[in-house]
Protein backbone atom coordinates (compact mmCIF):
# COMPACT_ATOMS: atom_id res chain seq x y z
CA UNK A 1 0.00 0.00 0.00
CA UNK A 2 1.30 2.80 -1.07
CA UNK A 3 -0.49 6.59 0.46
CA UNK A 4 -0.44 9.91 -1.13
CA UNK A 5 -2.23 12.88 -0.20
CA UNK A 6 -2.58 15.44 -2.66
CA UNK A 7 -4.23 13.44 -5.62
CA UNK A 8 -7.82 13.88 -6.19
CA UNK A 9 -9.48 10.95 -4.54
CA UNK A 10 -6.88 10.37 -1.95
CA UNK A 11 -7.62 6.76 -3.44
CA UNK A 12 -6.57 5.04 -6.75
CA UNK A 13 -9.97 3.68 -7.68
CA UNK A 14 -11.81 6.93 -7.12
CA UNK A 15 -9.37 9.03 -9.33
CA UNK A 16 -9.68 6.41 -11.69
CA UNK A 17 -13.61 6.36 -11.38
CA UNK A 18 -13.32 10.26 -11.61
CA UNK A 19 -11.55 10.10 -14.45
CA UNK A 20 -13.74 7.99 -16.45
CA UNK A 21 -16.59 9.67 -15.20
CA UNK A 22 -15.91 13.20 -16.16
CA UNK A 23 -14.36 11.87 -19.22
CA UNK A 24 -17.68 10.52 -20.90
CA UNK A 25 -19.50 14.13 -19.31
CA UNK A 26 -17.19 16.11 -21.35
CA UNK A 27 -17.02 14.00 -24.38
CA UNK A 28 -20.86 14.23 -24.36
CA UNK A 29 -20.91 17.83 -23.94
CA UNK A 30 -18.62 18.36 -27.04
CA UNK A 31 -20.38 16.35 -29.28
CA UNK A 32 -23.89 18.15 -28.63
CA UNK A 33 -21.94 21.23 -28.92
CA UNK A 34 -20.63 20.76 -31.92
CA UNK A 35 -24.09 19.41 -33.24
CA UNK A 36 -25.71 22.72 -31.91
CA UNK A 37 -22.95 24.75 -34.07
CA UNK A 38 -23.51 22.08 -36.89
CA UNK A 39 -27.44 22.63 -37.06
CA UNK A 40 -27.03 26.31 -36.58
CA UNK A 41 -25.06 27.65 -39.71
CA UNK A 42 -25.75 31.24 -38.98
CA UNK A 43 -25.78 31.18 -35.26
CA UNK A 44 -25.64 35.31 -33.89
CA UNK A 45 -24.55 36.74 -30.75
CA UNK A 46 -28.38 36.95 -29.34
CA UNK A 47 -29.10 32.99 -30.27
CA UNK A 48 -26.07 31.93 -29.05
CA UNK A 49 -27.19 34.16 -25.36
CA UNK A 50 -30.40 32.95 -24.71
CA UNK A 51 -29.31 29.20 -25.39
CA UNK A 52 -26.78 29.59 -22.60
CA UNK A 53 -28.48 31.80 -20.66
CA UNK A 54 -30.91 29.53 -19.93
CA UNK A 55 -31.06 27.63 -16.54
CA UNK A 56 -30.56 24.18 -17.92
CA UNK A 57 -27.82 24.99 -20.02
CA UNK A 58 -26.01 26.94 -16.84
CA UNK A 59 -26.65 24.04 -14.76
CA UNK A 60 -25.14 21.98 -17.33
CA UNK A 61 -22.45 24.37 -17.92
CA UNK A 62 -21.19 24.41 -14.55
CA UNK A 63 -21.16 20.38 -14.69
CA UNK A 64 -19.03 20.31 -17.53
CA UNK A 65 -16.65 23.89 -15.47
CA UNK A 66 -16.38 20.89 -12.69
CA UNK A 67 -15.94 17.83 -14.79
CA UNK A 68 -12.77 19.21 -16.91
CA UNK A 69 -11.21 20.92 -13.72
CA UNK A 70 -11.50 17.73 -11.57
CA UNK A 71 -9.79 15.88 -14.83
CA UNK A 72 -6.88 17.79 -15.07
CA UNK A 73 -6.37 17.52 -11.77
CA UNK A 74 -6.67 14.29 -11.23
CA UNK A 75 -4.31 13.89 -15.02
CA UNK A 76 -2.26 16.52 -14.35
CA UNK A 77 -1.96 15.18 -10.30
CA UNK A 78 -0.51 11.05 -12.53
CA UNK A 79 1.91 13.37 -14.65
CA UNK A 80 3.89 15.48 -11.25
CA UNK A 81 4.44 12.11 -9.86
CA UNK A 82 5.61 10.36 -12.84
CA UNK A 83 8.15 12.90 -14.41
CA UNK A 84 9.00 15.06 -10.97
CA UNK A 85 10.83 12.23 -9.18
CA UNK A 86 13.91 11.79 -7.57
CA UNK A 87 15.55 10.43 -11.13
CA UNK A 88 15.23 13.93 -12.19
CA UNK A 89 15.62 16.56 -8.92
CA UNK A 90 16.98 14.28 -6.60
CA UNK A 91 16.12 15.32 -3.02
CA UNK A 92 14.51 18.40 -4.34
CA UNK A 93 12.01 16.52 -5.92
CA UNK A 94 9.46 16.66 -2.77
CA UNK A 95 9.49 20.36 -2.64
CA UNK A 96 9.45 20.61 -7.08
CA UNK A 97 6.39 17.88 -7.12
CA UNK A 98 4.55 19.93 -4.09
CA UNK A 99 4.91 23.65 -5.24
CA UNK A 100 3.95 22.24 -8.80
CA UNK A 101 0.74 20.66 -7.80
CA UNK A 102 -0.28 23.63 -5.39
CA UNK A 103 0.26 25.41 -8.73
CA UNK A 104 -1.99 23.58 -10.51
CA UNK A 105 -4.35 23.21 -7.55
CA UNK A 106 -4.98 27.07 -7.42
CA UNK A 107 -5.00 27.16 -10.92
CA UNK A 108 -7.87 24.76 -11.47
CA UNK A 109 -9.59 26.83 -8.43
CA UNK A 110 -8.99 30.60 -9.88
CA UNK A 111 -10.90 28.59 -13.00
CA UNK A 112 -13.57 27.18 -11.05
CA UNK A 113 -14.50 30.70 -9.73
CA UNK A 114 -13.90 32.60 -12.90
CA UNK A 115 -15.75 29.97 -14.60
CA UNK A 116 -18.65 30.07 -11.89
CA UNK A 117 -18.97 34.02 -12.41
CA UNK A 118 -18.94 34.09 -16.75
CA UNK A 119 -21.74 31.29 -15.99
CA UNK A 120 -24.13 32.46 -13.67
CA UNK A 121 -22.96 36.30 -13.69
CA UNK A 122 -25.76 36.99 -16.21
CA UNK A 123 -23.07 39.23 -18.31
CA UNK B 1 26.94 -10.21 -39.55
CA UNK B 2 27.30 -7.64 -37.23
CA UNK B 3 26.76 -7.39 -33.74
CA UNK B 4 26.35 -4.40 -31.26
CA UNK B 5 26.76 -5.43 -27.52
CA UNK B 6 26.28 -2.94 -24.52
CA UNK B 7 28.89 -3.36 -22.21
CA UNK B 8 29.70 -2.05 -19.13
CA UNK B 9 31.89 -2.71 -16.35
CA UNK B 10 31.67 -0.74 -13.28
CA UNK B 11 35.20 -1.22 -12.20
CA UNK B 12 36.81 -0.28 -14.91
CA UNK B 13 34.71 1.82 -17.24
CA UNK B 14 33.41 5.63 -16.52
CA UNK B 15 30.20 4.84 -18.68
CA UNK B 16 28.51 1.99 -20.84
CA UNK B 17 29.21 1.52 -24.45
CA UNK B 18 28.74 -0.33 -27.59
CA UNK B 19 31.05 -2.82 -28.52
CA UNK B 20 30.73 -4.22 -32.23
CA UNK B 21 31.78 -7.68 -33.00
CA UNK B 22 31.66 -9.24 -36.55
CA UNK B 23 30.20 -12.86 -36.18
CA UNK B 24 29.69 -15.73 -38.79
CA UNK B 25 26.18 -17.18 -38.41
CA UNK B 26 26.92 -18.99 -41.96
CA UNK B 27 23.43 -17.84 -42.98
CA UNK B 28 21.81 -20.27 -40.25
CA UNK B 29 18.80 -18.72 -38.38
CA UNK B 30 20.35 -19.33 -35.18
CA UNK B 31 19.00 -17.75 -31.89
CA UNK B 32 19.83 -14.74 -30.60
CA UNK B 33 21.37 -16.56 -27.20
CA UNK B 34 23.61 -18.84 -29.21
CA UNK B 35 25.53 -15.57 -31.30
CA UNK B 36 25.59 -14.38 -27.41
CA UNK B 37 28.14 -17.82 -26.99
CA UNK B 38 29.99 -17.40 -29.93
CA UNK B 39 30.37 -14.03 -29.21
CA UNK B 40 31.90 -15.30 -25.35
CA UNK B 41 34.06 -17.65 -26.80
CA UNK B 42 36.20 -14.77 -28.40
CA UNK B 43 35.74 -12.56 -25.17
CA UNK B 44 35.03 -14.33 -21.82
CA UNK B 45 34.54 -11.31 -20.48
CA UNK B 46 31.42 -10.64 -21.56
CA UNK B 47 28.31 -11.50 -19.10
CA UNK B 48 25.23 -11.99 -19.29
CA UNK B 49 22.81 -14.50 -17.73
CA UNK B 50 21.37 -18.40 -19.18
CA UNK B 51 20.25 -21.43 -17.75
CA UNK B 52 18.15 -23.57 -19.78
CA UNK B 53 18.24 -22.17 -23.01
CA UNK B 54 14.96 -23.31 -24.46
CA UNK B 55 12.25 -20.67 -23.00
CA UNK B 56 11.50 -22.17 -19.20
CA UNK B 57 13.93 -20.24 -16.52
CA UNK B 58 13.64 -16.88 -17.38
CA UNK B 59 17.22 -15.84 -16.89
CA UNK B 60 18.23 -14.22 -20.49
CA UNK B 61 15.49 -11.67 -20.41
CA UNK B 62 17.27 -9.19 -22.84
CA UNK B 63 17.04 -5.56 -25.48
CA UNK B 64 17.28 -7.20 -28.36
CA UNK B 65 16.54 -4.44 -31.58
CA UNK B 66 14.45 -2.54 -29.07
CA UNK B 67 12.77 -4.78 -27.93
CA UNK B 68 12.44 -7.16 -24.52
CA UNK B 69 12.63 -10.76 -25.14
CA UNK B 70 14.65 -14.43 -24.17
CA UNK B 71 17.42 -14.38 -25.78
CA UNK B 72 17.49 -18.66 -25.99
CA UNK B 73 13.63 -18.16 -27.87
CA UNK B 74 14.53 -15.40 -30.49
CA UNK B 75 15.46 -16.74 -33.53
CA UNK B 76 18.02 -13.80 -35.67
CA UNK B 77 14.52 -13.40 -38.68
CA UNK B 78 12.50 -12.48 -35.37
CA UNK B 79 15.25 -9.82 -33.84
CA UNK B 80 14.35 -7.44 -36.19
CA UNK B 81 13.81 -7.45 -40.36
CA UNK B 82 17.17 -7.71 -42.31
CA UNK B 83 19.29 -9.00 -38.96
CA UNK B 84 19.39 -12.66 -40.68
CA UNK B 85 20.34 -11.01 -43.85
CA UNK B 86 23.27 -8.72 -42.44
CA UNK B 87 21.52 -5.84 -43.48
CA UNK B 88 21.23 -4.10 -40.11
CA UNK B 89 23.18 -5.10 -37.35
CA UNK B 90 21.64 -7.13 -34.08
CA UNK B 91 21.67 -4.37 -31.23
CA UNK B 92 21.74 -6.30 -27.76
CA UNK B 93 20.92 -3.83 -24.61
CA UNK B 94 20.29 -4.69 -21.08
CA UNK B 95 16.69 -4.94 -19.74
CA UNK B 96 15.64 -1.17 -19.73
CA UNK B 97 14.73 0.51 -15.96
CA UNK B 98 17.21 -1.64 -13.83
CA UNK B 99 20.60 -0.90 -12.27
CA UNK B 100 23.16 -3.18 -14.56
CA UNK B 101 25.42 -5.07 -12.71
CA UNK B 102 27.57 -5.43 -15.58
CA UNK B 103 27.30 -6.02 -19.33
CA UNK B 104 23.77 -7.40 -19.90
CA UNK B 105 23.72 -8.60 -16.28
CA UNK B 106 20.85 -6.32 -14.26
CA UNK B 107 20.18 -6.02 -10.53
CA UNK B 108 16.85 -8.09 -10.50
CA UNK B 109 16.41 -6.76 -6.65
CA UNK B 110 13.19 -4.31 -7.17
CA UNK B 111 11.60 -6.50 -9.34
CA UNK B 112 12.01 -8.98 -6.55
CA UNK B 113 10.40 -7.07 -4.05
CA UNK B 114 7.28 -6.19 -5.81
CA UNK B 115 6.73 -9.64 -6.33
CA UNK B 116 7.26 -10.28 -2.71
CA UNK B 117 4.86 -7.57 -2.26
CA UNK B 118 1.74 -9.12 -3.83
CA UNK B 119 2.31 -12.28 -1.43
CA UNK B 120 2.63 -15.11 -3.73
CA UNK B 121 1.22 -17.68 -2.42
CA UNK B 122 -1.88 -19.18 -1.25
CA UNK B 123 -3.13 -17.56 1.88
CA UNK B 124 -5.54 -20.31 3.81
CA UNK B 125 -6.50 -20.41 7.69
CA UNK B 126 -9.49 -23.02 7.53
CA UNK B 127 -7.77 -26.78 8.73
CA UNK B 128 -6.73 -28.99 5.51
CA UNK B 129 -8.77 -31.12 4.27
CA UNK B 130 -6.39 -35.30 4.49
CA UNK B 131 -5.36 -35.33 1.06
CA UNK B 132 -5.64 -32.10 -0.81
CA UNK B 133 -7.75 -28.83 -1.40
CA UNK B 134 -9.90 -29.77 -4.51
CA UNK B 135 -10.91 -27.62 -7.20
CA UNK B 136 -13.22 -28.27 -9.77
CA UNK B 137 -11.85 -28.70 -13.53
CA UNK B 138 -13.94 -24.85 -13.83
CA UNK B 139 -12.06 -23.48 -10.85
CA UNK B 140 -8.65 -24.64 -12.32
CA UNK B 141 -9.14 -23.38 -15.86
CA UNK B 142 -9.39 -19.82 -14.06
CA UNK B 143 -5.47 -20.02 -13.59
CA UNK B 144 -4.35 -20.65 -17.04
CA UNK B 145 -2.71 -17.91 -18.72
CA UNK B 146 -1.16 -16.91 -14.90
CA UNK B 147 0.08 -19.42 -13.50
CA UNK B 148 2.98 -20.03 -16.32
CA UNK B 149 4.29 -16.76 -15.79
CA UNK B 150 8.61 -17.42 -15.42
CA UNK B 151 9.35 -14.32 -14.07
CA UNK B 152 11.78 -12.96 -16.79
CA UNK B 153 10.64 -9.46 -16.03
CA UNK B 154 10.83 -8.64 -19.82
CA UNK B 155 7.05 -7.17 -19.38
CA UNK B 156 7.82 -5.06 -16.19
CA UNK B 157 11.08 -3.24 -17.37
CA UNK B 158 8.97 -2.52 -20.89
CA UNK B 159 6.44 -0.82 -18.97
CA UNK B 160 6.86 2.59 -18.20
CA UNK B 161 5.33 3.55 -15.83
CA UNK B 162 7.39 1.12 -13.83
CA UNK B 163 10.78 3.42 -15.08
CA UNK B 164 9.02 6.18 -13.52
CA UNK B 165 7.70 4.88 -10.48
CA UNK B 166 9.68 1.47 -9.75
CA UNK B 167 9.14 1.66 -5.74
CA UNK B 168 5.55 2.52 -6.18
CA UNK B 169 3.64 0.40 -9.05
CA UNK B 170 4.17 -2.99 -8.36
CA UNK B 171 4.25 -3.63 -12.44
CA UNK B 172 2.67 -6.17 -14.77
CA UNK B 173 4.62 -9.34 -13.67
CA UNK B 174 3.53 -8.63 -10.00
CA UNK B 175 -0.10 -7.89 -10.90
CA UNK B 176 -0.47 -10.70 -12.88
CA UNK B 177 0.48 -12.98 -9.79
CA UNK B 178 -1.87 -11.07 -7.67
CA UNK B 179 -4.58 -11.67 -10.10
CA UNK B 180 -3.61 -15.47 -10.01
CA UNK B 181 -3.93 -15.78 -5.96
CA UNK B 182 -6.96 -13.59 -6.40
CA UNK B 183 -8.36 -15.83 -8.78
CA UNK B 184 -7.49 -19.36 -6.99
CA UNK B 185 -10.91 -21.11 -5.35
CA UNK B 186 -8.65 -22.38 -2.69
CA UNK B 187 -7.31 -18.67 -1.47
CA UNK B 188 -9.06 -16.82 1.57
CA UNK B 189 -7.12 -13.64 1.51
CA UNK B 190 -9.01 -11.54 -0.96
CA UNK B 191 -9.95 -8.53 1.22
CA UNK B 192 -6.49 -8.35 2.71
CA UNK B 193 -5.42 -8.77 -0.87
CA UNK B 194 -7.77 -6.08 -2.64
CA UNK B 195 -6.60 -3.52 0.55
CA UNK B 196 -3.09 -3.59 -0.34
CA UNK B 197 -3.92 -2.68 -4.32
CA UNK B 198 -6.56 0.15 -3.75
CA UNK B 199 -4.00 3.14 -3.61
CA UNK B 200 -3.16 5.42 -6.74
CA UNK B 201 0.06 3.59 -7.48
CA UNK B 202 0.31 -0.32 -6.96
CA UNK B 203 -1.91 -0.86 -9.68
CA UNK B 204 -3.63 2.04 -11.03
CA UNK B 205 -0.67 3.33 -12.23
CA UNK B 206 -0.91 0.85 -14.73
CA UNK B 207 -2.47 3.06 -18.25
CA UNK B 208 -3.20 -0.18 -19.75
CA UNK B 209 -0.75 0.66 -22.84
CA UNK B 210 -0.13 -3.08 -23.26
CA UNK B 211 3.49 -3.37 -24.21
CA UNK B 212 3.69 -5.86 -21.27
CA UNK B 213 1.32 -8.27 -23.65
CA UNK B 214 3.41 -7.76 -27.09
CA UNK B 215 6.65 -8.69 -25.67
CA UNK B 216 5.88 -11.73 -23.26
CA UNK B 217 7.77 -14.44 -24.16
CA UNK B 218 4.75 -17.22 -22.98
CA UNK B 219 1.97 -15.20 -24.48
CA UNK B 220 0.04 -14.08 -21.43
CA UNK B 221 -1.63 -10.99 -20.87
CA UNK B 222 -1.10 -8.72 -17.91
CA UNK B 223 -2.92 -5.98 -18.81
CA UNK B 224 -6.30 -8.20 -18.81
CA UNK B 225 -5.36 -9.66 -15.32
CA UNK B 226 -4.78 -5.93 -13.88
CA UNK B 227 -8.27 -4.96 -15.69
CA UNK B 228 -9.93 -8.35 -13.65
CA UNK B 229 -8.51 -6.73 -10.55
CA UNK B 230 -10.06 -3.35 -11.09
CA UNK B 231 -13.35 -4.47 -11.61
CA UNK B 232 -13.45 -6.69 -8.18
CA UNK B 233 -12.03 -3.07 -6.87
CA UNK B 234 -14.88 -1.92 -8.32
CA UNK B 235 -17.39 -4.23 -7.07
CA UNK B 236 -16.63 -4.03 -3.55
CA UNK B 237 -16.87 -0.38 -3.58
CA UNK B 238 -19.79 0.67 -5.63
Amino acid sequence: MVTSVTNPGRNGLYDWLLQRVTAVVIGAYSIGLIGFLVLNPGLDYETWKACMGSLPMQMINTLVLVSVLLHAWAGLWIVTTDYLTRAQFGNAATGVRLVVQMLILLLCLVYLLWGLVMIWGGA
Amino acid sequence: MKVSVYRYNPETDREPWMEDFEVDTGGRDLMVLDVLAMIKERDPGLAYRRSCREGVCGSDGMNINGRNALACVTPLSEAAPGVLEGRKPLVIRPLPGLPVIRDLAVDMGIFYEQYEKVQPYLINDEPAPAIERLQSPEERAKLDGLYECILCACCTTSCPSFWWNPERFLGPAALLQSWRFLADSRDRATEERLDQLDDPFSLFRCRGIMNCVSVCPKGLNPTRAIGHIRSKLLERAV
